[in-house]
């Protein structure tokens, strides 16, 4: 089974070459292949997983059979255990959970959207599967370009071709900063094997160059994922993107940054940083309790559902990265559950969106107020049990990450951060609830007028027409796959041990040794039992009022008669407002601008670790 | 081995992203970037190098001749595809900014005043 791991990355990319050389023939034709590759790539991780979970070691497969020998790798090898590929799953299912979306949401896609879009598949099965640094890169950047090539799909409107353009210019500058921290670790071990690196950093303490390394490869995929302050890019994409590549980049594209950086963490550099694993974990809470904080803040402000999402995701980018920044077990299962049920979550109401896109032509919540009436009311049902998740009620949605979260923060003397990110989801569930209200009842002050122009200037038009609005009917197919993606996202962390196998995999995950054994040796390390934690009342306490305080703050929001805007006295609201605004006008737009963010962060992030590691 | 590949290397990256930072042309803005880029092919070849060391085609030469770091040729041949697709698909996206919208400045890219 395990040779025929790179088919997962093969696969996609053949036909995706197939429909790039081919005439197009039908739009059937091609919907048909894409959703049948699709299901086949599904199938095909999935069978992975399977097999990787009967086993108590990483699964291991060199490309071209050129194994190691006595220890030393110089073959290229795919490596993956059951989180890596449990996130290769998630990837698939919402690549298809894409097609099946676009199937009948463009009125006319051309073939390269399928070739993109299968590019973008396969290079991200690659990503996950990778147990090289370099190769590691090479499907970052592949995943990259078709990801810019799908933001611009459109780039006969100048919405997409700016934010392609940000997207394209920020990453690139994030993928230079990846490679110096590649070329900092050849030079140091002559090795690109994540396993072969980890065994020779872990023989020495770190000195300059390896924190140097370290920060590089880091600040790298903070950029992928959107950390702030290397954020900006992200809300220009995701709000001009094609719905049906949005589905992909909310749903588990950003998390991919996450990952790679637990992964380079635990394979590599756990030997020789651990002994700072103290100071450097408040240096990642920090930047993702700032994340978190910040998305929330901006998706209040929102009244473009696509940009309103893509900070969604930003805040909860944050919470994800908070739990691998506790470099626990515990946080990093967190951190999987989170990825996993909050992926589903916003896939689906992306795809919800969609529908409502398709069926208005309008993305603008304050002009689509009580629209959401005419439509299905399963979208409007999945719409708000989907952002309901999100707060995490007890039980459902992201609840089982939130709850192992609060665990993981208190073990380890941190508990304040429980504070921010519980502040946070309330705060992103809230702008959800918010923006359903409107749409789908009807609540709130008719005719109100969208408080731009500042900020932004995309929050101010409906620029969004990938389609031109369907009057009379929204496809089943629409409804159908929103709903099987929220519902997904509901229930997923109360499958039956699904905890239990989060902890038991992130066991495995954050163990070097046994990854190198399994690696360079062919070997299998005996892991320890994983704890298991059982569902404290105070974690379904935390659910409900998590959830309440969602709606209510939703509903205050939405009554008029309240008056909330009054409540607050003019010395305190008015430089709050000012502070507000200012932060909104810092999303400018210019890919200059967000490249100057770019290197503030980064020679922040790299002093602090230069400080945390001393 | 001396320290300059790596200072030029240093170098180039900061005037690029100088470049980057204050652009007001899209094509500029581009090769900025790809200036960037080439930073890490020098510092990729600079970590390769090794001083009196032959090419390292070993069809003429000794198998056990000291020669520079084959792995690091190819790592750099690899960003530079990748450095090319990116820059291929900006320029592209800058050309589109032409055709629709007769301006190559980011400044006037903006979606207002279409």
């Amino acid at each position: 089974m395990e040779k025929l791991a790179p088919l997962a990355v093969a696969g996609p990319f053949l036909i995706a070459a197939l429909f790039a050389i081919s005439l197009p023939l039908s739009r059937r034709r091609d919907d048909l292949v894409s959703i049948f590759t699709a299901s086949a790539g599904v199938v095909f991780v999935g069978a992975l997983l399977v097999d990787v979970m009967g086993r108590e070691s990483p699964v291991v497969t060199w490309v071209g059979g050129w194994e190691p020998r006595r220890g030393v790798a110089l073959g290229i090898s795919m490596a993956f255990d059951p989180l890596s590929t449990s996130l290769a799953v998630l990837a698939a299912v919402l690549v298809l959970a894409a097609f099946l979306f676009a199937w009948r949401y463009f009125e006319t896609p051309g073939p390269i959207f399928h070739a993109l879009m299968l590019v973008f598949g396969g290079a991200m099965a690659g990503f996950c599967l990778s147990g090289d640094l370099f190769n590691l890169f090479v499907f970052f950047e592949l995943m990259s370009v078709a990801a810019y090539a799908l933001t611009a799909y459109r780039s006969e409107e100048s919405g997409p071709l700016q934010g392609s353009l940000t997207f394209a210019v920020s990453n690139t500058v994030g993928a230079v900063f990846i490679l110096f921290g590649i070329a900092l670790l050849y030079a140091r071990t002559g090795a690109l094997n994540f396993a072969q690196i980890g065994v020779f950093l872990a023989h020495r303490p770190a000195d300059g160059l390896v924190v140097c390394a370290f920060a590089f490869l880091v600040i790298g995929f903070m950029v992928k994922a959107a950390v702030v302050p290397f954020h900006f890019w992200l809300a220009d994409a995701y709000a001009v993107a094609p719905t049906p590549a949005c589905v992909i980049f909310s749903g588990v594209m950003s998390d991919l940054g996450v990952y790679a950086i637990a992964r380079v963490y635990w394979t590599m550099f756990d030997g020789a940083l651990h002994e700072h694993v103290e100071t450097l974990r408040l240096v990642f809470l920090v930047f993702g309790g700032l994340t978190a904080l910040w998305g929330a803040a901006m998706c209040l402000a929102q009244h473009h559902l696509k940009r309103l999402l893509a900070f969604v995701t930003i805040s909860q980018i944050g919470v994800v990265l908070i739990g691998v920044g506790l470099f626990t077990t515990t946080g990093l299962a967190a951190a999987a559950l989170l990825i996993a049920a909050d992926g589903l979550l916003r896939a689906g109401l992306f795809v919800a969106v969609g529908a409502v896109i398709h069926r208005t032509g309008s993305v603008n919540e304050l002009r689509l107020r009580g629209l959401g009436r005419e439509m299905p009311w399963p979208v409007a049902a999945t719409f708000f049990a989907g952002a309901l998740g999100l707060a995490g009620p007890p039980l459902l949605g992201a609840f089982s990450g939130k709850r192992l979260l609060e665990h993981a923060a208190f073990d380890i003397g941190h508990g304040w951060i429980v504070a921010v990110f519980v502040a946070a989801t309330v705060l992103s569930a809230a702008a959800l609830l918010r923006a359903g209200g409107r749409i789908f009842l009807g609540m709130g002050e008719p005719d109100v007028q969208d408080p731009v122009p500042f900020g932004h200037p995309h929050e101010a038009g409906d620029s969004e027409a990938e389609t031109t609005g369907a009057p009379g009917k929204t496809p089943p197919v629409m409804v159908v796959t929103a709903g099987v993606l929220v519902a997904a996202g509901l229930v997923v962390g109360v499958l039956p041990g699904i905890v239990d196998g989060a902890l038991d995999a992130s066991e495995r995950f954050t163990d070097p040794a046994a990854y190198a054994a399994a690696v360079l040796h062919g070997a299998t390390l005996a892991l320890p039992n994983a704890p298991t934690f059982a569902i404290d009342p105070a974690a379904i306490v935390l659910g409900l009022l998590s959830a309440g305080g969602a709606i209510a703050i939703a509903l205050a929001v939405l009554t008029p008669r309240w008056r909330i805007r009054d409540a607050v006295p003019a010395p305190v609201g008015n430089p709050a407002r000012r502070g507000y605004w200012a932060l909104r006008r810092l999303h400018s737009g210019q890919a200059g601008d967000y490249v100057a963010w770019l290197s503030v962060g980064a020679a922040t992030f790299g002093v602090l670790v230069a400080a945390a590691t001393r | 081995m001396s320290f300059a590949p790596f200072a030029v290397a240093i170098w180039i990256f900061l005037v690029g992203l100088y470049g980057v930072v204050t652009s007001r042309h899209l094509v500029h803005l581009v090769i900025s970037l790809s200036v960037v880029q080439s930073s890490t092919y020098l510092l990729l070849l600079g970590i390769g190098y090794r001083t009196n060391g032959a090419a390292s085609i070993f069809v003429d030469i000794p198998p056990n001749t000291k020669a520079v770091d084959p792995v690091v040729k190819a790592l750099t041949l690899t960003d530079i595809v990748v450095g090319a697709t990116v820059t291929a698909l900006l320029l592209a996206l800058a050309v589109q900014a032409q055709k629709r919208f007769g301006t190559v400045d980011p400044d006037e890219l903006d979606p207002l005043r279409d």
